[in-house]
């Protein structure tokens, strides 16, 4: 008896120990945090984090490097890229999360129908999805950009519609084995009505690896929008977003660096940041 | 006809009053047996032409072994699954073909006990919201209506009410059952199905829950089909036993007839293996040997003669007729009446 209890704790021990390598540990979660809340507030309110005006060109400093005038140096109209970058913030981030949103609730919701449904349904729905996959995530965005033509909300539905295929099939995958537990039996030998048994049993215990996934796509997101202004498909206003401003650094990269690694190292950070919290989450919301 | 409401003591029979019927009622499924996509696929007869009538009020059990066809038989007579062929008369109302609303609607009045509380219970509610859930959608209660009427449920099956709050994963095995059965009691129905409600618990607990399921039939009038693999605890719960071997029911009788007087050697190689508490005792041990044959290809005659120790010649050609040993006593054996009386 006492010996078989041993064992159970040094298993349980063992576990722990295994776990904690594996998940993310608390300082790299902590830096990622710190620096999400960073961006966050960059998006929120910029003019705290950058005092001086972001469309405003000073011809006395154009192109100075990092620490002459600025922290970051500036463009090539003299603006510096930190204001830039922080002022840039908002428009990464509402796209990130809006095209986020929109691919999670068409994916989720076609995951979900043809999951439960199964047969026929389950068949052309993810024959669609399919189609959708057949194309690589930044591409099928570029195909949709340049189809509605560049302004914010075109770039949300674009860069969400390709997020679409992942939600759907992560969703329908686990319909399919929660649609298979007793719970959902004893549910449905309850008597409870279809509609019932999907939202109340089905749902809740089917989204945990749709929130992780949904904090992935928020950091790929940025990425492919970024791509699309990049690529000149994406929203031209006064002030640049992170992948117009990698663009409009290109010409300088040989002689002013800055312009364009300053916000590739900004976006590759807030990325890294987003999917080591997603992880975390996964952890967290991981109940079986 | 009787018309008998509630209770009724262990023992005593009610005629003529049933409130589930089953007639001949079959289950087969369509299994691929081969990778090769042109082999037809073979048909598995889980359920093979089962009649079987439940009187109100009583507890019949079901027993048999693994793969015996005994879940299948409850999940079919509760609508769980539809039958292949066969009718199911559940309180005058034929409920074979019933889908939709109309299913919905009978199934409130029969709910179902399952063998594994833990996973029956969705993990992401409150046992109080688990028992309440039928009484919201189906009797409209709220508020406090409802609080107080999830708290007396939990007092009827012993647990603590305040314990409302918790997952079903903070519960011990036995508390997680009590909760199976507050929500399977909930709506007041006609019938439950147990199936194998107490084979996944210790021993202690399944007598504790075994007693609950008891007081509660006495109490509420309930009925049971009560499905177990052994005899021990179907002798303690139940007024009629059958005896399931090979998705046929082989022989059924009221409980006490059936262990003084077993006529199917299936019955008695069952009976032969249940520990008796008694050094003392003597038995015959009648050993069976062998797996029992594949239900997708069933032997000719009758389906236990490949490992019954009386096998005959006729046994392999002609399928063993229904006998009457008494009139609450039936067995399907060449061999019933003149066998070891």
């Amino acid at each position: 008896m006492a010996a078989a209890t041993a064992v159970a704790e040094a298993t349980v021990l063992r576990h722990r120990t295994w776990r904690s390598r594996v998940s993310v540990n608390n300082v790299t979660l902590g830096f990622s945090l710190a620096w999400l809340a960073v961006v966050v507030a960059a998006a929120a309110l910029p003019g705290v984090l950058a005092t001086d005006d972001a469309t405003t060109l000073d011809p006395t400093r154009v192109l100075t490097a990092p620490g002459e005038q600025t922290l970051l140096g500036t463009d090539h109209y003299g603006r510096s890229v930190l204001t830039l970058l922080v002022h840039g913030a908002r428009a990464a981030l509402v796209i990130g999360l809006a095209a986020t949103l929109l691919g999670m609730l068409i994916g989720s919701l076609v995951g979900l129908v043809a999951g439960y449904l199964g047969g026929a349904a389950d068949m052309l729905l993810g024959r669609f999805v399919d189609i959708l996959m057949c194309f690589p995530g930044v591409l099928l965005a570029l195909v949709i950009a340049s189809a509605l033509g560049a302004s914010t909300t075109n770039l949300i539905i674009a860069v969400g519609i390709s997020a679409v295929p992942g939600f759907a099939r992560v969703m329908r995958g686990q319909v399919l084995t929660i649609r298979g537990r007793l719970y959902v039996e004893a549910a449905r030998s309850a008597g409870f009505a279809p509609g019932r048994v999907l939202m109340r049993h089905i749902l809740p215990n089917s989204v945990a690896p749709t929130v992780v996934l949904a904090t992935v796509t928020v950091g790929t997101s940025v990425v492919v929008a970024a791509s699309l202004s990049f690529l000149g498909l994406g929203v031209r206003t006064e002030i640049p977003d992170w992948g117009q401003l990698l663009a409009m650094g290109q010409p300088y990269l040989a002689g002013a660096w800055w312009i364009s690694t300053f916000p590739g190292i900004v976006l590759t950070l807030t990325v890294i940041a987003v999917s080591l919290a997603g992880d975390w989450l996964r952890d967290r919301l991981d109940v079986d | 006809m009787t018309a008998v409401v509630g209770i009724q003591d262990a023992g005593e029979r009610l005629d003529g009053d049933p409130i589930l019927t089953l007639d001949e009622v079959s289950k087969h499924f369509q299994v691929r047996t081969s990778t090769n996509p042109f082999h037809p696929a073979s048909t598995l007869r889980a359920v093979d032409g089962v009649s079987l009538s439940i009187e109100r009020g009583e507890t019949f059990g079901l027993v048999g072994e693994s793969g015996s066809g005994k879940s299948t038989l409850g999940r079919v007579a509760v609508r769980l699954d539809a039958p292949t062929s066969g009718t199911i008369t559940f309180d005058g109302q034929s409920i074979e073909n019933q889908g939709g609303e109309q299913l919905r609607r009978t199934r409130r009045q029969m709910q179902v006990v399952f063998q594994d509380p833990l996973g029956s219970l969705n993990p992401r509610m409150s046992v109080g919201s688990i028992i309440g859930e039928p009484l919201r959608v189906f009797e409209g209660l709220r508020g406090s209506t409802l609080t107080d009427r999830v708290a007396e449920l939990m007092r009827s099956v012993g647990l603590d009410p305040s314990r409302a709050a918790a997952r079903p994963r903070a519960l011990s095995g036995g508390q997680r059952q009590r909760v199976g059965i507050a929500r399977a009691i909930a709506l007041n129905p006609r019938l439950i199905l147990a199936d194998e409600a107490v084979s996944a618990l210790d021993v202690s607990v399944q007598a504790q829950i075994t007693n609950l399921l008891v007081d509660l039939r006495e109490r509420l009038g309930l009925t049971y089909l009560f499905i177990a693999h052994g005899l021990p605890i179907v002798r303690q719960v139940a007024q009629r036993v059958g005896v399931m071997y090979l998705g046929r029911i082989v022989e059924v009788a009221d409980t006490d007839d059936l262990f003084a007087n077993p006529q199917h050697p299936y019955t008695r190689a069952l009976l032969a293996a249940s520990p008796v508490p008694d050094p003392t005792v003597r038995r015959e041990r009648i050993i069976l040997h062998g797996e029992p044959p594949t239900p997708l290809n069933l032997p000719s005659g009758c389906r236990f003669r490949t490992r019954c120790p009386m096998a005959a010649e006729v046994c392999a050609q002609v399928a063993p007729p229904v006998v009457q040993v008494s009139p609450t006593h039936t067995v399907e054996c060449h061999f019933a009446e003149t066998s070891g009386i």
